[in-house]
């Protein structure tokens, strides 16, 4: 398993968020436009549905995504994930809010703009690939660059860069039913690069893959993300994709933000009982630091134990706290912030027995 | 097959069809080859549906060709769409008109497209008839007075407990309705709905000796196959069916006529002198519906035969 | 009983199983009959005419004696006319008529089955290549050679106009909402007029000749293209739309990147829907001069020349197969064609080669040689086509002779059981009785949703001045609906379950289906008479085709799982049909009815012809006499509007029973 990433450094190391989202809206609906701002936005789902037949797919949304970041939306289907998605990239429109990429609002783009904004700044990956089955795996591949107006030659060799990229090399000329769900899916993931966008989108990408090929696409978005370095957002039901891709997360219920924070934050204090539900079951000792389990610092400490880092995963610390006679020191930025004992680390993996 | 069987075999099938080129005679360009008495141009003459009608175009159509060098045109079509031809220059001539005083009033009288050209010489008889073993076994059945004594017998599970008058083509302007009420006879209007249905009914009567009467009409080739027995109403006097609704007569004997457009009247096309000398009797007409309907002659053929074996009827005709 | 709000009677009502609720109606129905029966039926006698009928007799001699003096009339009539004109001309002079000062056509037989073959090949495969090649040959054989050219190259001027017009129709209306609105209307319109109605009136508008008859046949054929493309352009899957619009694609990139490729196979499942009906109508096209075998099969009837109908009728379910397989491959192959390897495209590329340098031979030859260019043969009848014509003749003569009296009572059997007693419930009921109880019945099985379009049809219905004609085409529908879905659970059933009954009726079917009506309506004259149940016989022949195939597709698409989870705990065969296979196909069978009863209706007319009376006679004699001209038209009206209301009716059941189905599972 790669190296969790740091977020938060890069989070404040950047200017410019590559996306700001703030306050959007999607009610579907007659008169949908006439729902946000008014008392009615606060009602409750079914309860708005039955005055004004309107469904509040997205309610009330913000956040801002870094550059590089992999930020991950997560929600059970019909949580308006998918919805919200759609609405930064503007396949469906958004209702009210708005949404920024790079400084610039794309919500005020003509469809000039947009189109060039689609061309250029960013791609998606579709949860049924949507890939286009009577051309060949190179034509798919090559067909953003298709759009764009790029000469055949020009973007057969791009496309070919790609497809040893996403790990198709040899499979140019097949065609997408000839290939298995996995492979369909790099070829969606491929086309999206092939455009060398500055952000991806990532609709729920391996929902229809089997487990196995689902953790090795995961770890082919990571390995990429290393390689390529690109901002992703990523949509997903599953909480362990989410944990493990994520740099941030932020979940999603009847359309609004429950929470939003790093795996560790949602781990080890969820915001509320849905939340909490959630998490249950997730292998704490994966997911939280160190400084989820320390504690402060007494006086009667010894000083002596060794050091960690306050983002170490507590299953990378287990060996060193328990070959440890003396509790380890917990540091962040060179300041001890706390002390974790065997005891405190017992805890957390005891309790994910069964 | 392998791609050099493939081609192997696609090379045999070329050399073979040339070589087939050597033999069979070529295609000469018939260009302007018709006989000489070309003023007569072309004649589009509208072909009724039925066979009677089909005749009188055949012998027309023969004799304009071969004797005048007319280019004849026919075109199958009903009565109705034959008038409005008129108007819009795709007829000439409707050789065999049975009436239709609204058509002549709208085509003639009032577009003033068409024209009357004299009578074809055929008599029709419109009425009701009943097969012939019908007529054998109960002679008085062709009284109408009688019908009601019958009209049990006329049954079917179309005519809801009365006898079956059973009517025919759909072109037909008909009093039959007004007809059985105003005799006060216990019967029911069926509509077969189509002249083929009228002839099967009676075909199959006179097979299956079953009890039936119904619409029918003369010259008509059917009657040379099964010689139908015509049921005598109240004889015709002239007006008795000047208000439709009280119609209490037989039929109007119709003078069967030709019109033609006025432009093609106008023409003096040797073909029009013919349409309007043309006159034969229902012998004649019957005749050759036999030969096209029953014995399968080809139109041309069938009128071949007729016009051999009678010159001196045609050949008035086409005098002066 | 005060106590009772009208929520908890709704909600009650609403508990009562429908069955009962339709039982229920039909009982107070029938009580009221006995004591209203005759009055009120707005009877009309056939001469009688509305005011209404006389308005559209006086528009039509309005339009009949403005059509020369008008310029503009003329000036856009003419326009149209001459393009269609030339475009058939131009095509009859290549395959059918002399041309060119040439006595034959500019290619001869060997020149056209040649290029049909290479065409086949060319859009299909080997197999429908060699079909097309016998099935060409058989016209010569048949004796009818010019004639079907003559068929053929209407049905090509047609299809290609409809393709023109229709498919970029198809994918606008698959793109706008408001413009499929306001299409579908139109074309049910188009499709449900009987063609008698406009026959006529075309001959006005676009003189007599091959104009008229290609735009009859386009106004028929149209609608399956444009609807079916549309169709295709709406199912294309979101996903690939979506991916197309996120890389930036432009509406019109989209169009022709995305849409139009992934709907290309349903596209030209439309075109063969287009190509079947416009076969149909090139026959009836022949009652205004249109030439080819609908001419042939007309004279024949005249006759009452069973054998010569019927080969020519050959002739053409022979055309109808060919067209039909031909397109249906070329569906296939839109599937097939990517995933050639180079080796198999290289064969066919010799392949077409091979066959290309043969129709090229062939058209020299059959341009320049008599053999080549006349098909060989007899002059009348072909090599074939006498024997075929006097053997039917004779099968159908000694049917006639010995099955007399078991037909005779068939009909008898149907007609004072089923259909007298229906007919006299509807039709001799008050005209207010009926439509209350329409109205009620179809808000039991489809909704109040439907209440409203059902009650304009019936509205319209009275307007026409037609009602109990209609009552009585209405009752001879629905037995012979009955009929058809009997037919249909039966026999589609059988060929659900077995492979092999399937093999052996399905071309039965096919046949049954474009073999044109004139053919078979003088034997079934023969056998039962002039009469209703002629009409129905009739209508079965054409509809129940079509309701077996439904039938069978649903029983054959219930998941094998589920049947064998049946068979394993010890169902008997005649469980599974009825507790699984028929429950599970439950939509198919309502679908087969829908269609069954549009079928049944687009029927009618031709039931006129053989003594159905009511609505068909009257489109007919519209048709045929001048004066009966308003009343026909509004008697088509009528038929249009009974298709309306049964159509929209079973639809809308159908997706209520869906829903249900689905709530339940």
């Amino acid at each position: 398993m790669p190296e969790p990433l740091i977020a938060d450094e890069r989070v404040q190391a950047a200017t410019e968020p590559a996306l700001a989202v703030s306050q959007l809206w999607k009610v579907f609906g007659p008169r949908a436009d006439r729902i946000v701002g008014t008392p009615l936005a606060e009602l409750p789902r079914a309860e708005l549905l039955a005055q004004t037949a309107c469904v509040a797919a997205v309610r009330d949304i913000s956040f801002t995504v870094a550059p590089t970041e992999v930020f991950v939306v997560m929600g059970l289907s019909g949580s308006g994930k998918s919805t919200l998605v759609r609405c930064l990239t503007r396949l469906v429109e958004p209702t009210s809010g708005s949404v920024l990429i790079e400084g610039e609002d794309i919500r005020g783009a003509d469809p000039r703009r947009l189109r060039d904004l689609r061309r250029h700044r960013f791609a998606m990956v579709f949860q049924h690939f949507g890939l286009l089955p009577h051309r060949r795996v190179l034509d798919n591949v090559a067909y953003g660059l298709e759009i764009r107006g790029v000469a055949k030659t020009e973007r057969y060799r791009r496309a070919g860069e790609v497809l040893d990229l996403v790990g198709l090399s040899g499979y140019a000329d097949h065609f997408p039913d000839q290939l298995s769900g996995g492979m369909q899916q790099r070829v969606g993931l491929g086309r999206a690069l092939a455009v060398d966008p500055q952000i991806l989108f990532f609709d729920e990408p391996f929902s229809a893959l089997d487990p196995l090929i689902r953790r090795d696409m995961q770890n082919e978005v990571l390995r990429l993300h290393h390689e390529v370095g690109k901002t992703m957002i990523f949509i997903t039901h599953d909480l362990h994709e989410a944990l493990r891709l994520g740099d941030r997360i932020l979940i999603m219920r009847d359309g609004a933000a429950v929470q939003i924070g790093r795996p560790d934050e949602v781990v080890g204090a969820p915001a509320d009982d849905y939340v909490r539900d959630f998490v249950a079951d997730v292998p704490k000792s994966h997911v939280l630091t160190i400084r989820w389990v320390m504690r402060p610092v007494r006086d009667d400490d010894p000083l002596d134990g060794p050091e960690l880092g306050a983002d170490v995963v507590v299953r990378d610390a287990v060996r060193a706290v328990l070959s440890s006679a003396a509790p380890v020191k917990v540091v962040h930025d060179g300041v001890l912030v706390g002390m974790v004992d065997d005891e405190a680390i017992l805890r957390v993996i005891v309790a994910e027995e069964p | 097959m392998s791609r050099v069987g493939i081609g192997r075999f696609v090379a045999v099938l070329a050399v073979g069809a040339l070589a087939l080129t050597a033999c069979g005679s070529k295609i000469e360009n018939s260009g302007s080859t018709s006989p000489s008495k070309a003023a007569c141009g072309t004649v589009n003459i509208a072909v009724n549906p039925w066979v009677g009608y089909q005749a009188d175009a055949a012998v027309i159509a023969y004799i304009a060709t071969k004797e005048l060098g007319c280019t004849v045109t026919k075109k199958n079509l009903t009565e109705e769409v034959s008038w409005q031809g008129f108007g819009t220059g795709a007829v000439d001539v409707v050789l065999e008109n049975w009436g239709h005083p609204d058509l002549k009033k709208t085509y003639i009288d009032e577009q003033k497209v068409a024209v009357e050209y004299g009578l074809t010489g055929n008599k029709g008889i419109i009425g009701w008839y009943v097969p012939p073993w019908l007529a054998q076994e109960h002679p008085d059945i062709t009284d109408w007075n009688n019908l009601n004594k019958y009209a049990d017998k006329f049954k079917t599970s179309e005519s809801g407990g009365k006898g079956q008058l059973l009517l025919g083509d759909p072109s037909f302007v008909t009093n039959d309705e007004a007809l059985v009420k105003n005799l006060k006879l216990d019967f029911k209007v069926v509509y077969a709905g189509s002249e083929a249905a009228l002839i099967q009914a009676f075909r199959t009567a006179e097979q299956q000796k079953q009890w039936m009467i119904g619409y029918f009409y003369e010259p008509q080739w059917f009657l040379s196959e099964v010689k139908l027995v015509h049921v005598n109403l109240p004889a015709y006097t002239e007006g008795c069916d000047a208000d439709p609704a009280k119609v209490a007569c037989d039929y109007a004997p119709y003078d069967l006529d030709k019109i033609v457009s006025k432009k093609f009247a106008d023409s003096g096309s040797p073909a029009a002198a013919l349409i309007k000398n043309f006159q034969w009797t229902n012998e004649h007409q019957n005749a050759v519906a036999l030969d096209i309907a029953v014995n399968k002659l080809s139109d041309d053929d069938a009128a071949k035969k007729w016009v051999e074996a009678n010159p001196d009827v045609w050949q008035a005709w086409i005098k002066n | 009983m005060t106590t009772l709000s009208a929520g908890a009677v709704r909600r009650r009502a609403a508990r009562l199983p429908r069955g009962a609720l339709v039982g229920a109606v039909v009982a107070v129905w029938v009580l009221l009959w006995i004591p209203l029966r005759g009055r009120d039926t707005l009877e009309l006698s056939t001469s009688e005419l509305t005011p209404l009928h006389e308005r559209v007799n006086d528009l039509r001699d309005a339009i009949n004696s403005s059509r020369g003096s008008s310029p503009v009339f003329t000036a856009f009539f003419d326009v149209i006319r001459q393009a269609v004109d030339a475009l058939t001309v131009f095509l009859q002079s290549l395959i059918s008529q002399p041309a060119y000062g040439r006595p034959v056509p500019l290619i001869g037989w060997l020149g056209v089955v040649a290029v049909a073959t290479l065409c086949a090949y060319a859009v299909g495969n080997l197999r429908v290549a060699v079909l097309t090649a016998a099935g060409f040959t058989s016209f010569g054989l048949l004796g009818y050679w010019q004639q079907s050219m003559d068929t053929l190259a209407l049905t090509l001027a047609a299809v290609l106009i409809c393709l023109l017009i229709g498919i970029p129709l198809g994918i606008w209306a698959g793109l706008s909402d408001r413009l499929h609105r306001v299409l579908t209307p139109v074309l049910d319109f188009m499709q449900t007029m009987p063609t008698f109605v406009y026959l006529a009136p075309l001959t006005l508008f676009f003189l007599i000749g091959p104009a008229s008859g290609v735009i009859a046949t386009l106004i028929y054929a149209m609608p399956p293209v444009i609807r079916i493309t549309a169709h295709g352009i709406r199912t294309v899957a979101l996903s690939s739309v979506e991916a197309g619009t996120s890389l930036g694609a432009t509406k019109w990139q989209l169009l022709r990147t995305v849409r139009v490729p992934l709907a290309k196979r349903t596209i030209v499942l439309g075109v063969n829907q287009t190509v079947m009906c416009a076969l149909s109508m090139v026959t009836i096209a022949a009652l205004i001069d249109a030439p080819g075998l609908g001419q042939v099969v007309l004279r024949a009837l005249q006759t009452l020349d069973v054998g010569t109908a019927f080969s020519a009728g050959l002739a053409i379910v022979i055309m109808a197969i060919v067209l039909d397989r031909v397109t249906t491959a070329a569906r296939d192959r839109v599937e097939t064609q990517y995933r050639l390897g180079p080796k198999a495209r290289g064969r066919r590329r010799v392949t077409l080669a091979g066959l290309g340098v043969g129709a090229a031979v062939s058209l020299y030859l059959s341009y320049t040689y008599v053999w080549a260019a006349f098909f060989p043969g007899p002059d009348s009848g072909g090599v074939v086509g006498g024997q075929v014509a006097s053997g039917v003749t004779q099968a159908s003569d000694w049917v006639q002779v010995h099955l007399g009296a078991v037909t005779d009572a068939i009909r008898n059997a149907i007609s004072y059981g089923l259909l007298n007693p229906l007919q006299s419930l509807i039709a001799e009921s008050p005209w207010y009785l009926v439509s209350t109880v329409v109205l009620a019945l179809a808000w039991i099985v489809a909704g109040a949703r439907i209440v409203p379009t059902v009650a304009v049809c019936l509205g319209l219905l009275v307007a026409t001045g037609l009602w109990q004609e209609a009552m009585v085409t209405l009752a001879a529908t629905l037995v012979a609906t009955v009929i058809v879905m009997a037919l249909g659970v039966v026999v589609g059933v059988w060929m659900g379950r077995s492979d092999r009954a399937d093999g052996l009726i399905r071309p039965t079917l096919d046949a049954a289906q474009v073999m044109p009506a004139f053919v078979y309506l003088v034997p079934f004259l023969g056998l039962f008479g002039a009469s209703r149940f002629t009409a129905i016989v009739a209508a079965v022949v054409f509809a129940a085709p079509v309701a077996i195939k439904l039938v069978a597709d649903g029983v054959r698409g219930v998941p094998a799982t589920v049947v064998e989870a049946a068979t394993a705990s010890g169902s008997s065969s005649w469980q599974v049909i009825t507790k699984v296979q028929l429950p599970l196909a439950r939509q198919s069978l309502t679908l087969a009815a829908n269609q069954g009863l549009i079928y049944v209706l687009s029927m009618v007319v031709v039931g006129g012809l053989v003594g159905a009376g009511a609505l068909g006679y009257l489109v007919v004699a519209g048709f045929s006499q001048s004066d009966l001209y308003g009343k026909g038209l509004a008697a088509g009206v009528a038929v249009v509007l009974l298709g309306v209301l049964l159509d929209r009716t079973t639809q809308a059941a159908a997706r209520r029973f869906g829903a249900d189905v689905g709530n339940r599972g």
